[in-house]
C-alpha cells in the first residue's frame, strides 16, 4: 500500500505547480486551468487523509469541491468569453481596468 | 398650611424675578412696553412683598437663624452642596435692600428706558440680576453663594454692554467681566482651601467648626491657612466691590444705562463683596492680619477714589468714583471689626447712592443725553424735583445730620478711631469725608447752580415723568430717615441697628473699655469733627465753583501736574495696560497664536491628515489592477500564515495538533 506521505507530497507538488502557473502565465485559459489544478491537488490531499484516518469527512469535502469547481468553470468560462469578445485578447496583463 | 408659609417656601422670592426674566426674554420682543412692565415690575414687586412677609414670619418664629435644605445640588463623596437657603438678621437687611431698592429702580427704569430699543431685553436682564442677587444673599453655603456671585457678574456684563453697538460699551462690559474673573479666581481658591480644612462649605457647620476650640490660635497664626483663606476670599470681594487694585472696571461700567448704574453698580451688586466679608466674619475675626489688610485696602481705596472724583467732569463718573470710595468705607468698617457699621453704611449707601444715580439719570434725561457737567449749570429752577431729591442725597452722602449718611459714616469713623492703632485710618477716613463733601457739592454746583453753559435752542430742558420722580421721592425719604435707627446711639441710648445685627455678629463690637460716659463724649466729639469736615468741603466747593468760578480754573493751572495726574486717574489704566494687557496680548499673538495654535495644534491636525494622504499614496500602488500581482499577495499571505503556524513558539504545537 502506498504511504499517505506520497499522496501528500504529490498533492503539494501539484498545488505548487498550480500556484506557479497562476502567477507566471499570461493566458487566462491557462490561469483557469492552474486554478483547477490547485483544486484537484487539494482534493487529492483530502481523499488521502480520508483514507488514512478512516473517516468520510474528506471525501464529502471533495464532492463539494467538485460541484463548486463545476459551477466556477461555467461562470469563469462565461467571463472569459466576454473578455475575449470585448477586448480581442486573452492576455491577463491587458485586463487591468480596475486599477487606480 | 404650615405656620410660616413663605419662610417654608423661601425659594419663591428669588424664583419670581427669574420667571419675570424668562417671560420677558421669551415673549417680550413682540409685546408693547405695557406688558413688559407688568411682568418685570409685577415679579419684583411681588418678590418684595413676599420678602416683607418672610421677614415678618422670621421674627414671628423667634428663631435666630432660619435655614432649610430644598434639594441637593452636588453630592460627591463627603462633599455636599445643596440648594439651601437661610435667613438671619444680616439676610433680612440685604433682602429688603435688594428687593426694595431694586423694585423702585425697576419702576424708574420704565420711565427712563421708555424710548430705548431693546426694552424687553433690558428688563429681562434686570430681572435676571434680581434673581441672582437674591440667590447670593439667601444662600446658606459658599457654593450657592458663588452661583449668585457669578450670576450677578453675568447680568452686570450683559447690562454694561446693553448698548452693544457702541464699542466703548461692549469693551467696558468685557473689562468688568475679566477683572471680576481675577477676583473670582481668588474666591474659588479660598473656597477650596476652606473645604480642604473643614470638609464643608456650609455656613453654619463651617463657622461652628471654625469657632470651636479645636482650631487653636496657632492654626490662625500670622500667615496660617486661615489668613490665606480670608485674604483669598477678600480678593474675590475686591473684584466684585471694586477695591484697589481691581477697581478699574467700575468707572467704565458707567457705559450702561443709568438705572443699571444705580441698581447694580451702586446699590446692590458691588456691595456683595462687603456682604461676603461680613458673612465670613467668624473667619476674619480669627485672623488679625487679614482684618488689617481689609482695613488698609478699604481706607486706601476710599481716599484714592475720592481724589480722582475731585476732577472728573462726567456726572456719572464722579458718582462712580464716589461709589468706589464709599465701598472703601464699608471695608474699612469690616476691617476694624465694626461689621454692623459696615452693613449699616451698605444700607444707607444703597438708599442715597441709588438716589444720586437716579437723579443724575433724570438730569441726563432732561438734558437730552448730555453727561458733561461743563455743559450744564443753572438747572435748579428748571427741574425742581430732581434738584430737591439730589440735594437731599448729597447732604446724606456728605454726612450732614440728621440724614442717613451721617450716622453710618460716623459709626465707621468711630470704629476706626477705637481700634488699636487705628488713628491713621481714622485721619484718612476723615480726610476722605472732606473730599467726598467737596466733590459732591462741586457736582451740585456745576450741575444746578451758576451760569447756564448749554445752548437753549438745542437742549429742551424738561422735568422727568412721575414714573421716574416717584422712586426719587421715596428714596429721598429713605435717605433722610434711613439712619435714624442708629440715632439713639449718638445720644447715649441703645444702638438699634447694631443690636439688631448682634445675633449675627455677636455682641456690640465697638469697644466699651472707655466707660459709658467717656465713650459718649468721644462719639459726640468725633461726630462734630466729621460734620465740620463735611461743612469745610461744602465751603471750599462753594468758594471755588460759585463765589469765584474763575478760581477753580486758576487753581487747576497753578497745580497743573497734580491736576493732570488726577484727571488721568493716576494713569492706573495705562499702567495695567502696559504691565498686564499688552504682555498678555503679545504672548497671545506671538506664542499662543503663532506657535501653539498654528504650529502645534494646526500642525498636529494637518500632519495627521498629510500623513494619511502620504500613506494612501504609497499603498495605492499595490492596487495595480493586475490580477497576478494580487495572486502573489495571496500566496505571500498564505505563506506567512503557514510560517506562523509552524514556526511561532507556543502556537506551533496546537496548530500541528490541529493538523494531526
Amino acid at each position: 500500500m502506498v504511504p499517505t506521505n506520497y499522496y501528500v507530497i504529490l498533492s503539494a507538488i501539484l498545488f505548487g505547480l498550480g500556484v506557479f502557473a497562476f502567477i507566471f502565465k499570461r493566458n487566462i485559459i491557462t490561469i483557469f486551468m492552474s486554478i483547477e489544478l490547485m483544486l484537484n491537488a487539494v482534493n487529492l490531499a483530502f481523499v488521502a487523509f480520508s483514507q488514512a484516518l478512516g473517516k468520510l469527512d474528506g471525501q464529502v469535502f471533495v464532492l463539494f469541491v467538485i460541484v463548486v469547481a463545476a459551477a466556477e468553470a461555467a461562470v469563469g468560462l462565461g467571463i472569459i468569453i466576454l473578455i475575449a469578445r470585448n477586448r480581442q485578447t486573452l492576455n491577463v496583463e491587458r485586463v487591468d481596468l480596475l486599477k487606480l | 398650611m404650615p405656620a410660616h408659609p413663605i419662610l417654608e417656601y423661601l425659594w419663591i422670592i428669588p424664583l419670581l424675578p427669574l420667571l419675570g426674566s424668562a417671560i420677558n426674554g421669551l415673549w417680550g420682543a413682540k409685546w408693547p412696553n405695557k406688558y413688559v412692565n407688568i411682568a418685570a415690575i409685577g415679579s419684583t414687586g411681588l418678590s418684595f412683598l413676599l420678602a416683607l412677609e418672610a421677614v415678618r414670619e422670621f421674627f414671628d418664629s423667634g428663631q435666630v437663624l432660619f435655614r432649610k435644605q430644598f434639594f441637593t445640588w452636588i453630592a460627591a463623596g463627603n462633599f455636599r452642596a445643596g440648594f439651601d437657603l437661610q435667613m438671619d438678621q444680616l439676610t433680612v437687611v440685604m433682602v429688603l435692600v435688594v428687593t426694595g431698592v431694586g423694585w423702585l429702580i425697576h419702576i424708574y427704569a420704565t420711565g427712563y428706558m421708555a424710548h430705548e430699543g431693546g426694552y424687553y431685553r433690558f428688563f429681562s436682564y434686570l430681572n435676571l440680576f434680581m434673581f441672582f442677587m437674591l440667590i447670593l444673599v439667601l444662600a446658606a453655603n459658599y457654593v450657592l453663594l458663588f452661583v449668585g456671585w457669578e450670576g450677578v457678574g453675568l447680568s452686570s456684563y450683559l447690562l454694561i454692554g446693553f448698548y452693544f453697538l457702541k464699542k466703548s460699551a461692549s469693551d467696558a462690559g468685557k473689562k468688568a467681566f475679566i477683572v471680576n474673573r481675577i477676583g473670582d479666581f481668588g474666591f474659588m481658591l479660598g473656597m477650596f482651601l476652606l473645604f480642604r480644612t473643614f470638609h464643608t462649605l456650609d455656613f453654619t457647620t463651617l463657622f461652628q467648626a471654625a469657632s470651636s476650640p479645636a482650631w487653636g490660635h496657632e492654626n490662625w497664626g500670622q500667615f496660617g491657612t486661615f489668613t490665606i483663606a480670608c485674604l483669598l476670599l477678600f480678593m474675590g470681594a475686591c473684584g466684585k466691590s471694586a477695591q484697589i487694585p481691581l477697581y478699574v472696571w467700575l468707572p467704565d461700567a458707567m457705559e450702561g444705562p443709568t438705572p443699571v448704574s444705580a441698581l447694580i453698580h451702586a446699590a446692590t451688586m458691588v456691595t456683595a463683596g462687603v456682604y461676603v466679608v461680613a458673612r465670613s466674619h467668624v473667619l476674619f475675626a480669627h485672623s488679625e492680619t487679614a482684618l488689617v489688610v481689609v482695613a488698609i485696602i478699604g481706607c486706601a481705596t476710599a481716599f484714592f477714589a475720592a481724589t480722582i472724583g475731585l476732577v472728573q467732569t462726567d456726572i456719572k463718573k464722579v458718582l462712580a468714583y464716589s461709589t468706589v470710595s464709599q465701598l472703601g468705607y464699608m471695608f474699612l468698617a469690616c476691617g476694624v471689626g465694626a461689621f454692623s457699621a459696615g452693613i449699616f453704611h451698605l444700607m444707607t449707601h444703597a438708599f442715597f447712592k441709588a438716589l444720586l444715580f437716579l437723579a443724575a439719570g433724570s438730569v441726563i434725561h432732561a438734558m437730552g443725553g448730555e453727561q458733561d457737567m461743563n455743559r450744564m449749570g443753572g438747572l435748579s429752577k428748571k427741574i425742581r424735583w430732581t434738584y430737591g431729591t439730589m440735594l437731599i442725597a448729597t447732604l446724606a452722602i456728605t454726612g450732614i445730620p440728621p440724614l442717613a449718611g451721617f450716622f453710618s459714616k460716623d459709626a465707621i469713623l468711630l470704629g476706626a478711631y477705637q481700634v488699636p492703632g487705628g488713628h491713621p485710618l481714622y485721619a484718612l477716613g476723615l480726610l476722605t469725608a472732606l473730599l467726598t463733601s467737596f466733590y459732591m457739592f462741586r457736582l451740585i454746583f456745576l450741575t444746578f447752580h451758576g451760569k447756564q453753559r448749554y445752548d437753549d435752542r438745542k437742549v429742551h430742558v424738561h422735568e422727568s415723568p412721575w414714573s421716574m420722580l416717584g422712586p426719587l421721592v421715596v428714596l429721598a425719604v429713605l435717605s433722610v430717615v434711613g439712619g435714624w435707627v442708629a440715632a439713639p446711639a449718638l445720644l447715649g441710648g441703645p444702638d438699634y441697628f447694631a443690636n439688631f445685627l448682634s445675633p449675627v455678629f455677636g455682641g456690640k463690637e465697638s469697644a466699651e473699655v472707655l466707660g459709658e460716659a467717656a465713650a459718649h463724649t468721644l462719639e459726640l466729639t468725633l461726630a462734630f469733627v466729621a460734620v465740620g469736615a463735611a461743612l469745610a468741603g461744602w465751603g471750599v466747593a462753594y468758594w471755588l465753583y460759585l463765589a469765584r468760578p474763575k478760581k477753580a480754573d486758576g487753581l487747576a493751572k497753578s497745580m497743573a501736574p497734580a491736576y493732570r495726574i488726577l484727571l488721568n486717574k493716576y494713569y492706573v489704566d495705562e499702567l495695567y495696560d502696559a504691565l498686564i494687557v499688552k504682555p498678555l496680548v503679545w504672548i497671545s499673538t506671538n506664542v499662543l497664536w503663532k506657535v501653539v495654535d498654528v504650529e502645534a495644534i494646526d500642525g498636529t491636525v494637518n500632519g495627521i491628515a498629510g500623513g494619511a494622504t502620504a500613506i494612501g499614496d504609497g499603498v495605492r500602488h499595490t492596487q495595480s489592477g493586475n490580477t497576478r500581482s494580487y495572486a502573489v499577495w495571496v500566496v505571500v499571505g498564505a505563506l506567512v500564515v503557514l510560517g506562523v503556524i509552524f514556526f511561532w513558539p507556543g502556537a506551533n504545537k496546537t496548530a500541528v495538533g490541529m493538523v494531526r
